[in-house]
């Protein structure tokens, strides 16, 4: 192993950076790795690469990629990186763009110290560990940004799907989709009560017709918020009671103590009543004027 | 010493609860309160709490009292504006509000008096559609 | 945990019960609770310190922001050397009241809370300690 000062790699890298960036740019082409979309992109990252590798190996210090000498490589890294998991790249395609660089590199160390058998072998086996390691960098940063972009998703996802919907002057609607675990159930009480306030509506209608599985710990949760809406002045009605949850709610004698409909027309009609509203047809002529 | 202002409306007696109140000053208000609804005759108490960022057990107690005791001199008592933070902490809390009506506002609150006073409905279960 | 802001206070009469209110309400508010978990710890506080004063004879709330890793949260320790509650399983129950009270203070405060603890011993006080994280 040569002694770090003594690798070639920074040198060979800035007297061939040319040659060697179209060879790893066809080398990545071959491999899949990129799109004709990604062109310009790729041959961006790819040449910035280059230059960063070479200052980090130009500073001799090889053991810990994390350290100070390494910083802008592995920046870039992160940047392709991120770039590639928004845009729905695999972590191997990702990964790629780093071990699709050995070819062409190994190839230029063979014609740079090939007459050195030994120092050849010494060279090669710095530059695969170096582009092994950063190689694992990429695919480690691609899982992080992956496990961001689900999170935002999830965070965006609960956001979408408690909306409060306004049926009618003084009525709202609420309906869920999707389970109803702890953390759901206090952005839904907290958002229907908010605009509860806002609208001074005395009748909410929390529709389930989209929440699969209705156990105990979710009928407290929604006997939770029909309460706390009760106690502010406002009535609550629960639609979309499937036959099986109907079962289920029995079966597990929980009492819901609110009244119920089948489904959200009819409780809206409910509503409707309730609020001293009723829905009636216009005579035939006045409908004949007014189309 | 302090004391919580209570306004009268025609028939109705209307108590804004402005300020965290100490316990000293919860007890007047209860003993004013009652006095005062046999003085006027009032047939309805209003009590608003939507400027009261906390309703612990014994401000819970309060309004249990004072609706008990309006009960007897023949008052309705309905509790208006309550914020959903407390609701939602009172829900959890397990504080039950027994005897107490609620209402979003003063207006629906002044509403509401007027139906249970005129006797349109019984109060009890507006359950019915 | 890591214990960023602290301080203690006299939990003796009515007005301190609303000092508690305020003092809790800042320190939540300083952790970054959302309005509701403001609310659920300034009311547990209301109901502990009412049990102090009422029950216990006065005593003291040692009150700070914690850390636990990137949590953040509000410790509440309240202690006085009243006479105890002789049965603590009892007295965590729903409506159990040895005054005049809903006797909702222990188990309501419980309810709103992440952690709770309560150590007494009859005739020598009682600690109650609550903890609310973000």
């Amino acid at each position: 192993m040569p002694r770090k000062s003594e690798t070639v790699l920074p040198s060979l890298i800035e007297r061939r950076q040319k040659d060697l960036l179209d060879a790893w740019l066809h080398s990545q082409r071959n491999s899949g790795a990129w799109t004709t979309e990604d062109e310009s992109d790729t041959k961006t990252h790819s040449t910035r690469f280059l230059t960063e590798l070479r200052k980090g190996a130009a500073t001799g210090q090889f053991e810990d990629l994390q350290g100070r000498e390494w910083a802008g490589v592995r920046d870039l890294l992160e940047e392709v990186s991120r770039a590639r998991a928004l845009r729905g790249f695999t972590p191997s395609q990702t990964a790629t763009f780093v071990f699709s660089l050995k070819e062409p590199l190994f190839t230029a160390l063979r014609d740079e110290v090939g007459k050195d058998a030994q120092k050849l072998s010494d060279e090669i086996w710095v530059a695969t560990l170096l582009l092994d390691k950063l190689g694992l960098y990429t695919t480690e940063v691609f899982q992080k940004s992956r496990e961001e972009v689900i999170s935002r998703q999830q965070a965006e996802m609960l956001e979408l799907s408690t909306p409060v919907v306004q049926l009618w002057e003084g009525i709202l609607a609420i309906p869920l989709i999707g389970t109803l675990d702890s953390e759901r159930t206090q952005v839904v009480m907290e958002n229907l009560l908010q605009e509860i306030v806002k609208t001074g509506a005395e009748i909410a209608i929390i529709d389930i017709t989209g929440v699969p599985t209705v156990d105990t710990l979710v009928a407290q949760h929604l006997l939770k918020t029909v309460s706390a809406a009760r106690l502010m002045g406002a009535d609550c009605i629960i639609s979309g009671i499937r036959p099986q949850i109907a079962q289920t709610i029995v079966h597990l004698g929980v009492d819901l103590q609110v009244t119920s409909k089948a489904n959200l027309a009819d409780a809206f009609e409910l509503a409707l009543r309730r609020a001293g509203k009723a829905v009636v047809e216009r005579a035939k002529s006045a409908r004949a004027q007014a189309e | 010493m302090e004391q919580i202002p209570i306004l009268k409306i025609g028939d109705c007696l209307l108590v804004s609860i402005q300020v965290d109140m100490h316990d000293r000053l919860a007890l007047a208000l209860q003993d004013d309160l009652t006095a005062k609804i046999v003085e006027s005759r009032a047939r309805g108490v209003m009590i608003d709490i939507s400027a009261l960022e906390v309703v612990d057990s014994f401000i819970g107690r309060m309004l249990n009292n004072i609706a008990a005791m309006s009960r007897v001199l023949d008052a309705v008592t309905v509790v208006v504006g309550m914020q959903p933070a407390v609701a939602i902490t009172l829900v959890e809390l397990g504080l039950a509000l027994t005897g107490v009506k609620t209402a979003l506002n003063v207006d629906k609150g002044l509403a509401l008096i007027r139906r249970l006073i005129d006797g349109e409905e019984d109060g009890l279960d507006r359950r019915e559609g | 945990m890591i214990v960023e802001k602290d301080e203690t206070m006299p939990v003796r009469n009515a007005e301190d019960i609303v000092r508690v209110r305020r003092e809790v309400r800042t320190h939540a508010v300083g952790a970054g609770f959302s309005l509701v978990d403001q609310t659920k710890i300034v009311t547990a506080a209301s109901e502990i310190a009412r049990n102090t004063v009422d029950y216990g004879g006065g005593g003291t709330l040692h009150l700070s922001t914690v850390r636990l890793g990137a949590r953040r949260g509000v410790r509440l320790i309240f202690s006085d050397q009243g006479p105890g509650i002789a049965d603590l399983k009892l007295a965590l129950t729903d409506g159990y009241t040895t005054g005049s009270g809903l006797g909702l203070g222990l188990s309501g405060a419980k309810r709103l809370s992440s952690e709770f603890d309560v150590k007494s011993t009859p005739g020598e006080g009682t600690v109650v300690t609550i903890v609310r994280w973000k």
